[in-house]
Formats: structure tokens, C-alpha cells, sequence
């Protein structure tokens, strides 16, 4: 069976195409592009992407806006039913800002914007984003963010390394983020939200591939392999 | 009506802007400053129908993020 995904884009998202590009490349089926305007996702999608970039400018707060878009509340309802969301970057800031995941990303703690590539270690290897992953594994993987750094009070911290849904640790300090968390899983396992950006590490000249590891686990997950 | 919502950080959220503020007022040579807190301030110009209610709304389901933010509705006299 084709993997039927899809992308959202906002107005100021700009790692859109890089992602539509890495799902078409792991899972061989070009995803549907879908405008935030749209009320309607598109029938039987077995994976929705909510790329980064600087939606309506970063006004307010960091995906604030696109959090409250019409598509918004269709991913909203979707992702209720099962259907798996991944949010990278300022994807992760709209599903923090939509309420599918716990926690904020603040400003990072050293106020510039980082670039680069950093070392991302697998906490939770399980899910079913990153069940092609080893648990400790050190990742390569590029974040350009400058409000990454993951806030959320101690009982929630403590309740989200206590359920597993810490899925990703930063290997280093990259941005002053609580426990270091890179990336987090709602309850039901089904929403990941993560700032180091996975579609820009799937093929050799992208400097790396340790990306396509999260793409081919959810595909396999989803379709079988 | 004219409306003011003060949105801050809740008490323990960290804020690296208002703390660059801080050591900036320091670099400036202004002494005596204990601690710097960067918020928002909106100004709302709504008809008068519109209730306190709706204007708690506005603020929970979009001014402020409940879960790093408080926020404070002033009404000013015109």
C-alpha cells in the first residue's frame, strides 16, 4: 500500500519542500501539499507533516498563529484519531502552541540564533518515530532555530522522561532547552515534536543521512516495509 | 472601550531577553537594578457589548500561552 502523506504550509514556512522532498525520497509517494487556509485534510492519511519556518512571521509568539489556521484544528482532529503528526522546528512551536504537546520553546537561553549540526541522542527507540533507532544513539542532525529552548514545569518533565516521551536529548548544549530535550511524544505516541530538523539529513549530499532512520521508521511502522 | 492586556512570564519561566536587558542597564551604568522581566502589552479598542468573559477568552485561547504566561486585563478610562 502507498504511504499517503501530507505537508502543511503556511504562509512564511520554508522547510516544506524539504520535507515533501525526504518523504518522497524514503517512501517512494510524493505527499500531498495542503495550504492553511484548507478546513479539510485529505482522505485516509497515514502521516502528517507540519514543517519549519517562520509562520505568519512569528508574530505573537512562535506558532502561535498557524496553532489557531483552519487546517490547524483538521490536524488537530486527525492526529485525536491516531493518525501520526510530525512537527520539526517551528512545526514542533505549533503543535506546543496547538495543545498536542505539553511544554513551549522559549527563546534560546544564549539569544542567538543556532545553526548547525549538533549531536542528538535517541532517548526512546520504541516509537513509532524512531523504532529504527538504537536507545543512546548518537544522531547528526542539523537545528536552525532561535526559539528552541524547551520549557515546561517539573511535574510535567518529570512525567514526560517518566512515560518515555522524551524521544530525543541534545548530546550537547545547544540552546539551554529543560533536560536538555530535543524532541517529545504526546501520550498516545502518535505526535512527535522535535527542533533538529530530520529532512535535512537524508541523502549523502546533505552531509548526512542520520534523518532518514525517523522517515523509514515510520514508514514501516505505518505500511509495512 | 479601550483595553490593556499586561501578558508576563509566569513567576520561574525562564527570560534570557529580560535578562539581557538586565546586563545591558548594567553595562549602561544603572545601578540598584535587582532583576529585569520582558513582557507584552496589547491595546484593544472593542465595542462596549463585548463582555469580560470574551475578553478572558481572547487572552486564554490566544494573547497569552497559559503555560509559560500570565496575563492582566486593565480597563482604561476614556
Amino acid at each position: 500500500m502507498p504511504f499517503n502523506s501530507a505537508v502543511i504550509t503556511f504562509p512564511g514556512s520554508n522547510c516544506d519542500r524539504d520535507m515533501a522532498v525526504a518523504l518522497e525520497k524514503v517512501a517512494g509517494t510524493a505527499p500531498h501539499r495542503v495550504w492553511h487556509g484548507d478546513s479539510e485534510l485529505p482522505a485516509g492519511l497515514d502521516f502528517i507533516a507540519v514543517p519549519g519556518g517562520f509562520s505568519y512571521g512569528d508574530y505573537l509568539r512562535c506558532g502561535a498563529i498557524a496553532s489557531r489556521s483552519p487546517i490547524m484544528q483538521a490536524v488537530i482532529a486527525a492526529a485525536g484519531k491516531g493518525v501520526p503528526v510530525l512537527g520539526v522546528c517551528n512545526g514542533f512551536q505549533v503543535l506546543t502552541e496547538s495543545g498536542l504537546l505539553p511544554g513551549a520553546l522559549l527563546r534560546n537561553a544564549g539569544l542567538n540564533f543556532v545553526c548547525r549540526e549538533v549531536g542528538l541522542e535517541v532517548v526512546n527507540a520504541q516509537s513509532l518515530f524512531t523504532s529504527g533507532y538504537e536507545a543512546g544513539q548518537v544522531l547528526r542532525i542539523p537545528v536552525a532555530h532561535h526559539d528552541g529552548n524547551y520549557f515546561a514545569d517539573e511535574e510535567t518533565l518529570n512525567r514526560l522522561e517518566g512515560e518515555g516521551r522524551v524521544a530525543f536529548r541534545y548530546a550537547e548544549e545547544v540552546n539551554g532547552s529543560a533536560r536538555a530535550i530535543a524532541g517529545v511524544l504526546n501520550d498516545t505516541g502518535n505526535v512527535l515534536g522535535m527542533m533538529p530538523h530530520p529532512e535535512r539529513a537524508v541523502e549523502t549530499t546533505h552531509g548526512g543521512t542520520d534523518g532518514r532512520g525517523l522517515f523509514e521508521s515510520a514508514i514501516r511502522g505505518l505500511v509495512g516495509a | 472601550m479601550k483595553i490593556r492586556v499586561h501578558v508576563s512570564l509566569k513567576p520561574g519561566v525562564l527570560d534570557p531577553q529580560g535578562r539581557a536587558i538586565h546586563h545591558s542597564l548594567e553595562g549602561l551604568g544603572f545601578s540598584g537594578v535587582n532583576d529585569v522581566r520582558a513582557g507584552r502589552l496589547f491595546e484593544l479598542d472593542v465595542e462596549d457589548s463585548v463582555t469580560d468573559e470574551a475578553l478572558d477568552d481572547m487572552c486564554r485561547k490566544l494573547l497569552a500561552n497559559m503555560v509559560i504566561e500570565n496575563y492582566r486585563i486593565e480597563k482604561v478610562a476614556a
